[in-house]
């Protein structure tokens, strides 16, 4: 049997209460643990062996080995987190916090500290 | 005296159908007499990218066929490369396969009803549909770390387990949503407007459905029982369920099947938390593939198939996706002969169209 006007109850409770969308930039946005925002990298434990940069699927990571950087272009990055399983060392790591817009295509270069040299007994 | 035919272009930009599918409708006045369909809009040619991305790599590239069902794709696409290494995905890799599985079924079903409400102009439904939804988007957030596209899948398991307090914490959040699906199913099947624009409109008779080889709820509203996910892929052999049909064969009857779809996505999840064993999730995969699969799956919109070829190397020779979407638009056209022009719109969205994954 059909029925008249079903959606009216929920049509006036919708009237009465508060938004489910929160207004975001005056209220900050909460990201889950797991959430796959930007790639991070803690480049003194790097061994800088390529394989994030050999294994990245928009090819946007670039390890040079001579100079010691880790370069990473944010805007081609698509956050896979593919980089973050087949890392060695586990010094990359995926966290929370999406990449912020801009005007032009920035390359984000993490540089390794050079080795304390060991002092001869 | 013969009355004079005029075409009306439809698509690919319109505003009920965010989707770029063009067709020429013939009408004789305001009834469609022909239909005739051309896609090709949005290729992008995502298959022939496995001459560049290795057969892990590609995992990424596959997932991003479609915004919707980008786990099934990922899933699909690591199981044929399973099947042709010989690689045995542990026990609860295949459960939580499963369990996504699942919630991508209902996030699907819940965006459609929301678009099919939009499609007959009843918006505030349209936003509730959507908001529901929105639970299901947070979920797979918590869980995967991505609301749209998951990586969590890779050949040989899962990358992402899910603690059990996570789960359980899903299922409860679950029974909420199940609560609210009722409200929302009670306006969807028994609303006076509602019924009268899907009662009887877009008939495919079970003959004509299997003819034209629909596939998913488009077939299963027309009576035939045919559900890939009883050949038991992930952990489907597992679980108990019976095949959804409707002898209805209308619009009234896919809304209807795909609601009842919902409920029972909910409790195949239920079922799956209940059964998951602990364990690993994944087994390292070594070498690379040589032969070649075909693999089903059971996509919200309706069987996908997969078929992958390697020889030997890190790129595989040849990959192929078949979407069901586009076994679906030949059912399509046969009902749009005889409808009113009125009701285009909402027929092509009873067959839940995703023209960007059916054209890769």
């Amino acid at each position: 049997m059909p029925k008249f006007m079903p959606f009216a109850g929920t049509m006036l409770k919708n009237l009465f209460s508060k938004p489910v969308t929160t207004s975001y930039p005056e209220k900050p946005a909460v990201y889950p643990e797991r959430s796959r925002g930007h790639v991070e990298i803690a480049v003194d434990q790097c061994i800088m062996c390529g394989l994030c940069s050999r294994n990245c699927p928009p090819r946007a990571i670039t390890v040079d080995r001579a100079a010691g950087t880790w370069t990473i272009n944010r805007f081609d990055c698509v956050q896979c987190g593919y980089c973050t399983e087949v890392c060695p060392k586990k010094c990359l790591t995926i966290i929370p916090g999406y990449q912020t817009p801009g005007t032009e295509k920035k390359e984000a270069v993490y540089h390794k500290p050079a080795p304390e040299k060991k002092e001869e007994a | 005296m013969a009355s004079k035919k005029s075409v009306v272009p439809f698509g690919p930009q319109h505003p009920v159908l965010p989707e770029p599918i063009h067709l020429d409708l013939v009408l004789d006045d305001e009834k469609v007499v022909e239909a005739i369909p051309s896609i090709g809009f949005v290729h992008r040619g995502l298959e022939s990218l496995v001459k560049k991305k290795d057969f892990k790599e590609m995992q990424y590239v596959v997932e991003r066929t479609c915004g919707i069902c980008s786990f099934m794709h990922g899933m699909t696409y690591c199981e044929t490369i399973e099947h042709i290494m010989d690689v045995e995905v542990p026990v609860r890799g295949r459960y939580l396969r499963t369990i996504w599985c699942e919630m991508s079924r209902l996030h699907s079903h819940m965006l459609w009803l929301g678009l099919l409400a939009d499609a007959f102009g009843f918006e505030s439904l349209f936003y509730q549909c959507w908001r529901m939804r929105e639970q299901i988007l947070d979920m797979f957030e918590a869980s995967t770390g991505g609301r749209v596209i998951f990586s969590v899948n890779a050949p040989g398991g899962v990358l992402k387990d899910m603690p059990s307090d996570m789960l359980h914490a899903f299922v409860e959040k679950l029974d909420g949503f199940e609560t609210e699906l009722h409200k929302i199913a009670d306006i969807f099947l028994n609303d006076y407007t509602v019924l009268t624009r899907l009662k009887g409109v877009g008939i495919l008779t079970p003959e004509e459905a299997h003819d034209l080889g629909a596939a998913g709820p488009m077939l299963r509203a027309s009576g035939i029982a045919r559900d890939t996910r009883k050949l038991g892929y992930a952990a489907y052999g597992d679980l108990d369920f019976d095949i959804i049909t409707s002898d209805d064969c209308d619009s009234f009857a896919r809304c209807d099947v795909r609601i009842r779809e919902m409920y029972q996505s909910i409790q195949l999840i239920k079922q799956a938390v209940d059964k998951i064993p602990e364990g690993d999730i994944a087994v390292p995969v070594k070498g690379n593939p040589e032969g070649e699969y075909f693999m089903r799956v059971e996509q919200p919109r309706g069987e996908a198939i997969y078929y992958a070829k390697g020889n030997g190397t890190k790129f595989l020779e040849r990959i192929r996706i078949r979407t069901p979407t586009f076994a679906n638009i030949p059912a399509l056209l046969k009902t749009l002969k005889g409808c009113q022009l009125s009701d285009v719109p909402l027929l092509i969205l009873t067959i839940d169209p995703c023209i960007s994954c059916t054209e890769r």
